[in-house]
C-alpha cells in the first residue's frame, strides 16, 4: 500500500546485462559526484549553472544532456544491431524479446525526445537571443523550468532501466498493445508521464521563443531581416505550439485508459485504437519537421559564413521554411496508408506529402547557390553540410516513394522505412546539430574545436551512416521487416552484418568527437577565439566576446541588413568602443526550477507506480514551489555602468584596442588576435 | 502501366537496379503476382522520376564545391550576389513539374492499386477470411469450410480476395512477393485482394510489430501450379483437420509463440464474424433472424475468455 506497486522484484538484480550496466552508469556517475567535492565545485555548479536562467548557460546544460542521452540512445543501437547480427538463421541471440523489445522501444523515444529535440533546444537556446541582439529570453524563469521539467523526465526514462522496465511498444505505443491488456506492467507508464512531462517543457520553451522573437529584436531588425536560423527556429516552434499539445491529449487519453478504465483506444467498448494513431502523428510528423527545420537553419548559417557569401535567396529560405510547416501538418496520414482509408484519401495525404519536397527542393537549391561563386573553406560544419546535403537528397527521396501509396504498400513497416527516417533525421537533423555544435562551439566557451578529429568524426559517421543503413534498404526491398527479435532467412544475413559494421564506425564517430572536446579544453588557449568572431561571421551573435558576457551586448546593437555584423564590419562600427554604458536590466537566478523539476519527479514516478501519497507530496511541492516564486520579489537587477565597462575593457584590450587612447578609425579592425582569413 | 512509352523506357533501366541488389530473390523485387509487379515498377518509376532532380544536386554539391574552394583563387568570387528572380524561378519550377508528375502517378496507381479493388479476372475468386492472433495466424476458407494456422494455398492465376482483422493487438498481413499489406486490426474489417501468377510457396508474416511473440508470426503462402494441385491440398486440410468450434478456437486464441502449422475441418459458421463483433458490444441485441441470433450467441461465446486479457 506504501509503495503502490513497487516491489524488490521491480529491480531486475537478476539480469546481468542489466546490472553490469547499471553499476557502470553508477560507479561513473560516483566518480564524477566524488571529483566536484574533490574540487569544491558544489557552490559554483548550483549558482553559476544549476540556478542560471541566463540562456547560455541553459542551452549548454541542453547540450550536455542531450550528449549523455545520445551516449544512452546509442548504446541501445549498439544492442540492436549486435542482436541481429547474432540471431540469424535459428540462433537466438543475447537479448529475449522481453528485454529487446525495451531496448528498441527505449531507442526511438530517448533519440528522439531525449537527444534530438534537447539538442535542437540547447542550440536555440545558445543563439537565437545573441542573433536577434537580445540580452536574454523573454521569460528567462520559464526557461529555467523547461530544461528542469526535461531532466525530471529524463531522470524517469532511465529510472525505468532499474525500478520496473520500460515499454515494450515500440516509440509510437500503439493501442491496443499500449493498453493495460496487452501491457499491464509499467513500461508504458514510464513511457507516457516521461513524454508528457518533457512535452510540457517542450511547448513552454517554444511559446518563450516565440515571445522572445515578436518581442526582443535589437531596434531595426524587421521580421524578414532577422538572420535564418531564428527564422527555421520560429517555425518550428510554431509547429512546437501547433503540435505538442496534440500529443500531450493523444497520451492523457491513453492514461485515462490505463488508469481510470476509459476506453478511448481500447478495441472493446466502443473504443478505436486508429483514434490513437491519427492523433499521435498529428504530432508525430510535425515534430520531424521541429527536428529538421533548425538544422535547415544551421546549414544556412554555416554555408554562407564559410563560402564567404551572404546566403542565396533569403526571403525564398524563408518561405520555403513556411510553406514546410504548413504543409508538415497535412500529412500526416502518410504514416498509415495501409489502415485502409480507401484510394482518394490516400492519395490526397500522399501528394500533399510530396509537394513539401519543393520547398525542401528550393531549400537545396538556395545552399548551392550560396556556394556557387563563394570561397568555401572546408571545416567540419562545412563537411556536415555537406554530408548532409548529399545524405539528405537519397533520404528525401526515399521519402516521397514512400509518400506513393502504391509503393508504401510493400515498403511500410520494412527496413526501408527504418533506413528513409534515420537517413533523414541522421544526415538532416543530426549532422545539423553537429554543424551548429562545432560552428557555435567557440561562441559558446571562448575556444575552437579542434578540426582534424572533427573531420575524422565526420568522416567516421558519414561512412557509418553508409554501412549502416544502405544494408537497410536492401534489407527492405528483400522483405525484411521492423522490429523482430530474430531471422531465419540466409539472404538477409550479409546485410545485418555490414550494418553491425557501420554502427561501430559510428561509435567511432562518437568517440572522435568526446575525444576533440577534451583534446579541444587541453588546448584551449591555442584555440582561443579572443575576437568573438572567429569564422569572419555575418550575424550579430559575432558581434560579442566569446563566450559572450552574461548581459550579451553592452550597447544594444541597431540593425540595417540581414547580415548585420557583416554591415557592421564593412561600415566599420564593428569594434566601436562606447563613450558610456548604461544600467543593464537583467534577471537573477533562481532554484525554483530546480525545485519544480524534483517535485514533478516524485510525481511521475508516484503516478507510474500508484504511490498515492507520493503523488500527492510531488503535487503540492509544485503549487507550493510556484506560489513561493510568485511572492519572490528578487526577479531582477540592474548591471552597473563600471561593472560593464570593466568587462568590455578586458574584451577590447584582449583584441588589442586600446580603450583609453581610442580614435573612431580604429572601429574597424581588431588589432591582435586570429583574425579569420579566407583560406582553409 | 507497362504499355505508356517513358514507362517502358524506365523499364530498361530496371535490370540494372536489379542487378545492383543482387540476391533479391523473395523480396519485393522479385515479385510473383500482378499486384506486386505492379508496385514494384511504380517504385521504379517514381525513383527514376526523382533522380532526376537528386542527380543533378548530388552533382552540382560536388562541382560547386571543388570548383569554388578558397584555395582556388581563379574563380570568380561574388560575395554580395544573392538574388536571381531567374534561377529562384527555375528551382521553384522544376521540382513543381517533377512533384506534378508523380502526383498524376499517384493519383492513378493509388486507385489502380488499392488494395479493397477487386482484381479483374474471369476466374472466381478464392474467399479467405484472415484472423491476427496472438501470435500466429488463422485462415479461414469460408466456402471450403476450412481453416488453417500458419498455412496458405490458393491455385496461381486465381485471384483471392481477403477479409481480414484481429483477435489481438494491431498486426500487418503482409506477403511480399505478392503485393502490399493492409493492417489487422480488432473489431474491424479490412480487405485486400492478390493474385499469384507464378507457383510457388512464398513467406508470409505480420509487419506490425504486436508484442513478445511477433517475430514467430510467419506463415507460408503456397500458390499452386493447377487448381487440382489446390483441390488436393483443400482434401488433405480437411482429412487431417479437427472441428474448429468454438471451444477449438478459444484454445487457439490463447497467446502462444511460434505455432506449427495447424489444419482444421468444419470452421463454426460465420466465426470470422463472430470475432469482429466480439469488440462490438451491444450490436448482438439488433439480431432479428435466426442467422443474426447464432451469429450473437457465439460472439456472446467468444466473450466468454477474451483473448485481450490476460
Amino acid at each position: 500500500m506504501l509503495l503502490g506497486k513497487l516491489t524488490l522484484d521491480a529491480i531486475p538484480y537478476k539480469e546481468p546485462i542489466i546490472v553490469a550496466a547499471l553499476s557502470g552508469a553508477g560507479l561513473l556517475g560516483l566518480v564524477v559526484l566524488a571529483l566536484i567535492t574533490k574540487f569544491g565545485k558544489w557552490g559554483y555548479l548550483w549558482k553559476e549553472w544549476l540556478t542560471s536562467v541566463d540562456h547560455k548557460k541553459i542551452g549548454v546544460m541542453y547540450i550536455v544532456v542531450a550528449m549523455i542521452m545520445l551516449l544512452r540512445g546509442f548504446a541501445d543501437a549498439l544492442m540492436m544491431r549486435t542482436q541481429l547480427a547474432l540471431a540469424t538463421d535459428g540462433h537466438l541471440g543475447v537479448f529475449p524479446p522481453e528485454h529487446y523489445d525495451q531496448i528498441f522501444t527505449a531507442h526511438g523515444v530517448i533519440m528522439i525526445i531525449f537527444m534530438a529535440m534537447p539538442f535542437m533546444t540547447g542550440l536555440m537556446n545558445i543563439v537565437v537571443p545573441l542573433q536577434i541582439g537580445a540580452r536574454d529570453v523573454a521569460f528567462p524563469f520559464l526557461n529555467s523550468l523547461s530544461f528542469w521539467l526535461l531532466v525530471s523526465a529524463v531522470i524517469l526514462v532511465n529510472l525505468s532501466l532499474g525500478v520496473g522496465n520500460f515499454a515494450r511498444t515500440g516509440w509510437v505505443a500503439y493501442p491496443p498493445l499500449s493498453e493495460l491488456g496487452f501491457s499491464p506492467d509499467v513500461g508504458v507508464d514510464y513511457y507516457t508521464w516521461a513524454l508528457q512531462i518533457s512535452g510540457i517543457g517542450t511547448t513552454l520553451t517554444a511559446i518563450n521563443f516565440l515571445v522572445t522573437i515578436i518581442k526582443m529584436r535589437a531596434p531595426g531588425m524587421k521580421l524578414m531581416q532577422m538572420p535564418i536560423f531564428t527564422w527555421t527556429c520560429t517555425w518550428a516552434n510554431v509547429l512546437i505550439v501547433a503540435s505538442f499539445p496534440i500529443l500531450t491529449g493523444a497520451l492523457a487519453m491513453l492514461s485515462l485508459d490505463r488508469y481510470l478504465d476509459f476506453h478511448f483506444f481500447t478495441a472493446e467498448a466502443g473504443g478505436n485504437a486508429m483514434m490513437y494513431l491519427n492523433l499521435f502523428w498529428a504530432w508525430g510528423h510535425p515534430e520531424v519537421y521541429i527536428l529538421v527545420l533548425p538544422a535547415f537553419g544551421i546549414f544556412s548559417e554555416v554555408i554562407s559564413t564559410f563560402s564567404g557569401k551572404r546566403l542565396f535567396g533569403h526571403t525564398s529560405m524563408i518561405v520555403a521554411s513556411g510553406v514546410i510547416s504548413v504543409l508538415g501538418f497535412m500529412v500526416w496520414l502518410h504514416h498509415f496508408f495501409t489502415m485502409g482509408s480507401g484510394a482518394d484519401v490516400n492519395a490526397f495525404f500522399g501528394i500533399a506529402t510530396m509537394v513539401i519536397s519543393v520547398p525542401t527542393g528550393v531549400k537545396l537549391f538556395n545552399w548551392l547557390f550560396t556556394m556557387y561563386q563563394g570561397r568555401i573553406r572546408f571545416t567540419p560544419p562545412v563537411l556536415w553540410t555537406m554530408g548532409f546535403m548529399v545524405t539528405f537528397s537519397i533520404g528525401g527521396m526515399t521519402g516521397v516513394l514512400m509518400a506513393v501509396p502504391g509503393a508504401d504498400f510493400v515498403l511500410h513497416n520494412s527496413l526501408f522505412l527504418i533506413a528513409h527516417f534515420h537517413n533523414t533525421i541522421i544526415g538532416g537533423a543530426v549532422f545539423g546539430y553537429l554543424a551548429g555544435f562545432s560552428y557555435w562551439f567557440p561562441k559558446a566557451f571562448g575556444f575552437k574545436l579542434n578540426e582534424k578529429l572533427g573531420k575524422a568524426a565526420f568522416w567516421f559517421w558519414q561512412s557509418g551512416f553508409m554501412f549502416a543503413f544502405i544494408p537497410l534498404y536492401i534489407l527492405g526491398f528483400l522483405g525484411m521487416t521492423r522490429r523482430l527479435n530474430h531471422t531465419d532467412n540466409p539472404a538477409w544475413d550479409p546485410w545485418l552484418y555490414i550494418a553491425c559494421v557501420g554502427a561501430v564506425l559510428i561509435a567511432c564517430g562518437i568517440g572522435c568527437q568526446l575525444l576533440q572536446i577534451v583534446v579541444s579544453i587541453r588546448d584551449r588557449k591555442k584555440l582561443a577565439d579572443v575576437t568573438g568572431d572567429p569564422w569572419n561571421g555575418h550575424t550579430l551573435e559575432w558581434s560579442t566576446s566569446s563566450p559572450p558576457p552574461f548581459y550579451n551586448f553592452a550597447v544594444v546593437p541597431h540593425v540595417h541588413d540581414i547580415d548585420a555584423f557583416t554591415d557592421m564590419k564593412e561600415k566599420g562600427e564593428a569594434y566601436k568602443v562606447p563613450q558610456k554604458y548604461a544600467p543593464i536590466h537583467m534577471p537573477s537566478n533562481t532554484a525554483t526550477g530546480v525545485y519544480i523539476g524534483g517535485f514533478t519527479t516524485l510525481l511521475g514516478f508516484a503516478l507510474i507506480w500508484h504511490i498515492w501519497w507520493l503523488a500527492i507530496v510531488g503535487l503540492v511541492g509544485i503549487i507550493g514551489a510556484m506560489l513561493a516564486r510568485a511572492y519572490d520579489n528578487n526577479l531582477d537587477y540592474y548591471v552597473q555602468p563600471d561593472e560593464v565597462e570593466a568587462i568590455e575593457r578586458a574584451h577590447f584590450e584582449q583584441m588589442g584596442i586600446d580603450v583609453d587612447n581610442y580614435s573612431e578609425r580604429d572601429a574597424d579592425k581588431p588589432r591582435r588576435g586570429s583574425r579569420p582569413t579566407t583560406t582553409a | 502501366m507497362r504499355n505508356s512509352r517513358p514507362t517502358r523506357l524506365l523499364w530498361g533501366l530496371s535490370p540494372v537496379v536489379t542487378a545492383l541488389l543482387t540476391g533479391c530473390q523473395g523480396g519485393i523485387l522479385d515479385p510473383k503476382g500482378q499486384v506486386a509487379a505492379d508496385e514494384k515498377s511504380l517504385i521504379i518509376t517514381a525513383t527514376v522520376l526523382m533522380l532526376l532532380v537528386v542527380i543533378p544536386v548530388i552533382v552540382m554539391t560536388f562541382l560547386f564545391a571543388w570548383k569554388y574552394r578558397a584555395s582556388n583563387k581563379d574563380a570568380i568570387y561574388t560575395p554580395k550576389w544573392s538574388h536571381s528572380n531567374k534561377i529562384e524561378a527555375v528551382v521553384w519550377i522544376i521540382p513543381i513539374i517533377i512533384v506534378s508528375c508523380l502526383a498524376v502517378v499517384t493519383w492513378n496507381t493509388t486507385h489502380k492499386l488499392d488494395p479493397y479493388r477487386p482484381l479483374d479476372s474471369d476466374k472466381k475468386p478464392i474467399n479467405v477470411q484472415v484472423v491476427a492472433m496472438n501470435w500466429k495466424w488463422l485462415f479461414i476458407y469460408p466456402d471450403l469450410n476450412i481453416a488453417t494456422v500458419n498455412q496458405l494455398a490458393f491455385p496461381k492465376n486465381v485471384p483471392v480476395n481477403f477479409r481480414i482483422t484481429s483477435d489481438a493487438a494491431m498486426n500487418s498481413f503482409f506477403i511480399p512477393q505478392l503485393g502490399g499489406q493492409i493492417y489487422a486490426m480488432a473489431g474491424m474489417e479490412t480487405k485486400l485482394h492478390l493474385i499469384a501468377n507464378e507457383a510457388g510457396t512464398y513467406k508470409g508474416m505480420s509487419s506490425n510489430y504486436s508484442g513478445a511473440g511477433f517475430s514467430g508470426m510467419k506463415f507460408n503462402a503456397i500458390a499452386t501450379e493447377t487448381p487440382e494441385q489446390f483441390d488436393a491440398w483443400v482434401q488433405k486440410v480437411r482429412a487431417a483437420g479437427k472441428s474448429l468450434n468454438a471451444d477449438a478456437y478459444l484454445a487457439l486464441a490463447k497467446p502462444s509463440e511460434n505455432n506449427p502449422v495447424a489444419f482444421y475441418n468444419m470452421p463454426e459458421p460465420r466465426l470470422f464474424d463472430a470475432v469482429l463483433h466480439k469488440y462490438m458490444a451491444g450490436r448482438q441485441s439488433l439480431a432479428a433472424t435466426d442467422d443474426e441470433l447464432k451469429l450473437a450467441a457465439l460472439t456472446k461465446r467468444l466473450c466468454e475468455t477474451p483473448a485481450v486479457k490476460e
